[in-house]
């Protein structure tokens, strides 16, 4: 039972990250944790900039930005 | 032979029998479970055992060869990413409107020639470049196509793409532009709903920008309970006259309305109205996917048009033209879609986490776009085909009134009467769907009826008629609002490249210039469209897909001369072949746009047809004045010029990419620009 309950949450977790990375936005956790292991003593974006800064970046030129057209 | 094995063969076994049902019985109805089980088992075969060869032998993957995320990882772009979240992100962002709209065109010709196209072309073209092109940006940090090409073929083929791209853009979005006026042309109901779309997004941009920021879950829900909101309140608001005539509208104003609406859009801030937007649109998107598919397998309706029906000799009144080469120009999108290789080539790359998965999302990610075409066509072919026919063939052939258009349709074959032509507009809640072109109101009429059939019945048909008609209007106007973007940016640094303070995207006047001209673009492509007798997506369709084909044949052909510099030149029938294919349809298609003697497909024919008409003194309907004959006769040689212009690129590309491939034999040694396998730190050479 508490097994069944823990892969729920894993799944929706999931579900939770793909919908976010549909829209352009990948998991902060990940974000903030590969900050401290590679760039210790350097600044960390919240999450509200760490979100602009994504949301920006996803219309800005030259990424391979246009989508859902075919 | 062990256990796996058997499986495999059971999968290929049912695949085989379906596909025999769905083209070998005649007489009766087929089910439309059949087309998907034949798609499936096609799907499931194939990637199995071709995609596989592909990553094995062709590509040779290599599982340990770190990738651009693993490289350059910096918790942005470049981050690993578990395969099944990144394959959701790879088709959110290739599944559009292009798979909807070319199966419903096509089924004029009856649903087994666009069927058997779909899954062939998305097996052996489709799925392949988009893996190919994959693996290609993954083996060199995630640079784009136009890189690719310039760093593997030289600056001029480089060029060349570029320009291509720039103008099948246009074409793209005035033909988008062009499906959503056809859509809401006199329906206040779906105008209402697609209009309150703007101050929803906007309500949701400063939620998330001032109230509560970079709360996505929040406010996609708060804007799609408002979007049901406006989506149930558009009945009543159509059935109330004095409301109903403030969102009636004629095509020529509901053209102009887009084009106002998407230079406003594209210079307004992203978070305002484009991120919102996109947002609900992704997340519709798939979710109208998903619903589509459990009610196709919960219904299990029967298909009532015919499997090929008499419309493959060219005189089809959907689009002109015979089997060959237009249904493969028709169907782009689902089978293969050029388009694909820009975003295979945008930000996927940089999060793959090894090359083994290049396959499952690349391959695995393009069958699943052609599984959302085969639905396309089951929801056009359980529409009754005189209906069908009653929708998309233009006024011009059909004439205005139910009585006259089922006596045409009749005529062709198919029996209908104008009771039952009243009766669906009554039942989805529209004034008449009389010469509803453009796929979006068939495909809105077929959806409504296998989802009203899970769940509503006739009573909710007119709500799940306007919310297909919503969710394709949603991220077609979400599509135009970032192409416009793209193409402003891709104009700015053409003529930034002659004039250089031009290129500044900071400057208000660069963008309002840079947008205007981008608007001008498909926006004079979207209006003639919307005045063309034969309903404009007559006209513009075809451009689109050759365009579309075109890009897939550039981006095969780098696929190709990249094979032989790998030294894999054994395996290069991987891509030549679909590549050869690509070349024939889009060099006869364009041959025939340009010169085929019938007015009715070629454009200097027709144009001819015009212009002797004027030297006689005689107006040809549609055209009311003199200036009216001149401005068709100038379109049509444009769309000439736009269809050899096309033909010109891909034929350049091919030659480019002959000359690469000759360089690459006549040299023992590897000569694919790839960037280094080893030597670096695992967490990435950047801050």
């Amino acid at each position: 039972m508490h097994n069944n309950f823990r892969k729920v949450r894993i799944v929706g977790s999931w579900a939770a990250k793909t919908a976010r990375l549909m829209v352009g936005v990948p998991d902060y956790q990940d974000y903030v944790e590969h900050r401290k292991a590679f760039h210790p003593n350097e600044p960390i974006m919240t999450y509200e900039q760490f979100f602009r800064e994504r949301q920006n970046a996803r219309y800005a030129y030259g990424k391979g930005n246009f989508r859902g057209c075919c | 032979m062990n256990r796996k094995n058997l499986i495999w063969l059971g999968v290929a076994i049912l695949g085989a029998i379906a596909l025999a049902t769905i083209a070998l019985k005649r007489g009766e109805t087929v089910n439309a479970a059949w087309m998907i089980v034949a798609a499936v088992c096609t799907y499931l075969i194939a990637y199995r055992y071709y995609a596989r060869f592909i990553a094995d032998r062709v590509l040779k993957v290599d599982r340990l060869r770190p990738t651009p995320a693993i490289r350059h990882n910096d918790g942005l772009d470049y981050v690993p990413t578990n395969r099944y979240v990144l394959f959701g992100h790879h088709f959110a962002a290739i599944a559009g409107a292009g798979p909807l709209v070319g199966p419903v065109l096509a089924a004029q010709m009856g649903y087994l020639p666009g069927t058997l196209w779909i899954l062939a072309g998305v097996v052996f073209a489709g799925a392949v470049q988009d893996f190919t092109v994959l693996f290609l940006s993954v083996r060199r940090d995630g640079r784009s196509l136009g890189d690719m090409v310039r760093s593997e073929m030289g600056r001029v083929a480089g060029g060349v793409a570029l320009i291509g791209v720039l103008l099948i853009m246009i074409i793209l979005l005035a033909v988008l532009a062009l499906v959503v006026v056809k859509a809401l042309v006199a329906s206040s109901w779906g105008s209402f709903t697609v209009i309150s779309t703007i101050p929803i997004a906007i309500l949701m941009g400063l939620y998330s920008r001032f109230i509560r920021p970079g709360r996505i879950a929040e406010m996609s829900l708060i804007g799609f309970v408002l979007l049901m909101a406006a989506l149930i309140y558009g009945r009543t608001l159509s059935q109330t006259p004095a409301l109903a005539s403030l969102f009636t509208f004629r095509g020529e104003t509901l053209a102009l309305m887009i084009i106002a609406y998407g230079f406003v859009a594209s210079v307004l801030p992203v978070w305002l109205l484009l991120a919102p937007r996109d947002y609900l649109s992704t997340f519709l998107k798939i979710g109208t996917i998903v619903a589509l598919a459990a009610g196709i397998l919960l219904v299990r309706p029967d298909m009532k048009m015919p499997a090929i029906t008499r419309f493959i000799d060219g005189t089809g009144p959907v689009f002109a033209g015979t089997l060959f080469p237009f249904l493969f120009i028709t169907i782009a999108c689902g089978a293969v879609s050029g388009f694909h290789s820009l975003i295979a080539s945008g930000t996927t790359p940089k999060m793959l986490e090894n090359e083994r998965q290049a396959r499952f999302i690349g391959y695995g990610a393009m069958l699943m776009e052609s599984g959302v075409a085969v639905m396309a066509m089951v929801a056009a072919g359980v529409i009754e085909p005189g209906v069908y026919f009653a929708m998309n063939s233009p006024a011009g052939l059909i004439g205005t009134t139910a009585a006259k258009a089922s006596q045409v349709i009749s005529g062709w074959g198919f029996s209908v009467t104008p009771e039952m032509i009243s009766q669906i507009a009554k039942d989805v809640g529209e004034t008449g769907i009389l010469s509803r072109t453009g796929g979006a109101p068939t495909l809105a009429v077929g959806m409504a009826q296998i989802l009203s059939g899970m769940f509503g019945g006739k009573v909710l048909l007119g709500v799940w008629y306007h919310f297909a008609i919503l969710f394709e209007a949603l991220f077609i106007l979400t599509t135009i609002d970032a192409g416009t973007r793209v193409a402003r940016f891709m104009i700015q640094d053409l003529i930034g490249s002659v004039i250089p303070t031009f290129m500044e995207t900071k400057s208000w006047s660069n963008n309002l210039i840079g947008s205007a001209l981008a608007v001008a673009g498909w926006g004079y492509f979207l209006y003639a469209g919307v005045i063309d007798p034969l309903g404009g997506i007559n006209t513009l369709w075809p451009l689109f897909g050759i365009s579309n084909q075109m890009l897939a044949g550039i981006a095969l052909t780098l696929c190709t001369v990249v094979l032989f510099k790998m030294k894999r030149q054994r395996y290069a029938w991987v891509s030549v072949v679909p590549t050869a294919w690509l070349l024939v349809c889009t060099l006869t298609a364009g041959f025939q746009k340009v010169f085929h003697p019938s007015p009715a497909i070629g454009f200097l024919a027709h144009a001819r047809q015009f212009s002797e008409a004027m030297a006689a003194g005689r107006l040809v309907a549609p055209a009311k004045t003199v200036a009216d004959m001149g401005r068709i006769v100038f379109n049509d040689y444009l769309d000439a010029g736009l269809a050899a212009i096309f033909v010109a690129v891909m034929v350049t590309m091919v030659i480019y990419g002959l000359l690469s491939v000759v360089k690459a034999l006549s040299t023992p040694d590897v000569t694919a620009v790839e960037v280094e396998a080893a030597g670096l730190a695992p967490g990435g050479t950047h801050a």
